[in-house]
């Protein structure tokens, strides 16, 4: 526990980084990342949530009883993610449809629920916000990676804010990998490169 | 004993305060999403059935009382006169809900197209219900109030093949279209002339 909150930060992005190094959270990255915008929305309203929901956590870790912890998690983390759902609804209307029922489903992505439990319940809040961003943002990373990786293949494009043609039109798309196969096949691969680089 | 007050409060307290904060978000971002609903689902919606129309739909819109019911009415102007009005309707699809929106022609009482919003259909199969031109064409110049029904159950409605019960879903809301319309036209025409 002596980890700085710099340490605690950066752990997120590599160490612990959730599809691929925890593999929990595999849901939303393998249903929604059929491009990388789709990716990398469902990314940041996560991260949104597992701040949110880090910092209340942390914040009320000495009040909540331990018998009922989870179910006080679970509404904590409900609200954020009903107030990401009314939100995008408002102002991001055509990610919400993209994204459709895996945005109420966040309250059961055990990415936020396990740091809610592993984490925030267990330290200040500095350190759980720190906690929070870095997996979030790790997992943002992890889905929007994926999501290029299946659309580059899938669809011949890349879509940050509009559809870029990257192969131009003479690309025979390789259909398997949008369709749900092929985010295990995209996933597998990912996995594999991190072994790889990861071995010592 | 204590500790199970204590479970008892912060639960409670804490379901209390989840509840007043998206009651008020969901009251503040109602206008938004309304919105947002309008323009991504309605305005292409009724843009396939008002064809020609001289002004935008989705601006010129008020709401009527259909016994509780609040219901949102669209009008089509053509050449400057509103002679359409168009308006949302439902029928039980295979996975939920169909939303339908109705235009009908307010001078001859006639069907004058039928476009489908929301569902949460089959993709490929009860999904063409949205896609599909000859299916939705079927509506169309029909008198109503009028009965629909797919063919199946002995009504004169084709059914997309491999969707009857989408089929079946969409005549539905056209039929319940036709009652709503019934009731809500004199409060349209009232609307009409101010």
């Amino acid at each position: 526990m002596a980890k700085s909150i710099s340490q605690e930060f950066v752990k997120g992005l590599w160490d612990e980084i959730p599809p691929f190094r925890l593999v929990l959270g595999l849901c939303p990255a393998l249903a929604v990342t059929t491009t990388m915008k789709n990716g990398v929305g469902m990314g940041l309203a996560t991260t949104f949530v597992l701040v949110c929901s880090n910092l209340l956590v942390s914040l009320m870790r000495n009040i909540i009883p331990s018998k009922v912890r989870i179910a006080c998690f679970i509404i904590i983390i409900a609200t954020f993610v009903i107030v990401t759902e009314l939100v995008m609804q408002a102002y991001a209307y055509t990610l919400f449809q993209n994204l459709g029922i895996f945005i109420p489903l966040i309250v059961v992505n055990c990415v936020v629920l396990g740091r809610s439990e592993a984490f925030a319940s267990k330290n200040s809040v500095l350190p759980s916000l720190a906690d929070g961003m870095g997996i979030g943002l790790g997992f943002t990373i992890a889905l929007g990676l994926l999501g290029a990786v299946r659309e580059l293949i899938g669809n011949g494009t890349i879509t940050v804010i509009n559809e870029i043609q990257v192969f131009g039109p003479s690309f025979e798309p390789f259909e398997f990998m949008v369709a749900p196969p092929g985010a295990f096949v995209a996933l597998g691969l990912m996995l594999c490169i991190m072994n790889i680089i990861g071995k010592k | 004993m204590r500790d199970m007050i204590k479970m008892v409060v912060v639960l409670t307290v804490l379901s209390a305060a989840s509840g007043g904060l998206l009651a008020a978000l969901k009251d503040g971002t109602k206008d938004a999403i309304e919105n947002q609903v309008l323009q991504n689902e309605k305005a292409p919606a009724l843009h396939a059935i008002f064809l020609n129309v001289s002004n935008d739909p989705v601006e010129d819109r008020f709401k009527v009382m259909d016994g509780d019911v609040e219901r949102t009415v669209f009008i089509g102007k053509y050449d400057g006169e509103p002679k359409a009005v168009a308006f949302d309707s439902s029928g039980s699809g295979y996975g939920g809900d169909i939303g339908v929106i109705v235009g009908v022609n307010i001078e001859k009482d006639e069907l004058i197209g039928v476009a489908v919003t929301t569902h949460k259909e089959t993709p490929g199969l009860g999904a063409r219900a949205k896609t599909d031109k000859t299916f939705i064409a079927q509506f169309k110049g029909n008198a109503i109030p009028d009965e629909y029904a797919v063919k199946a159950d002995g009504g004169n409605v084709d059914v997309l093949s491999g969707a009857t019960i989408t089929s079946r879903g969409v005549a539905q809301a056209v039929t319940r279209a036709g009652r709503i319309y019934e009731r809500i036209k004199p409060e349209i025409l009232e609307n009409l002339k101010k």
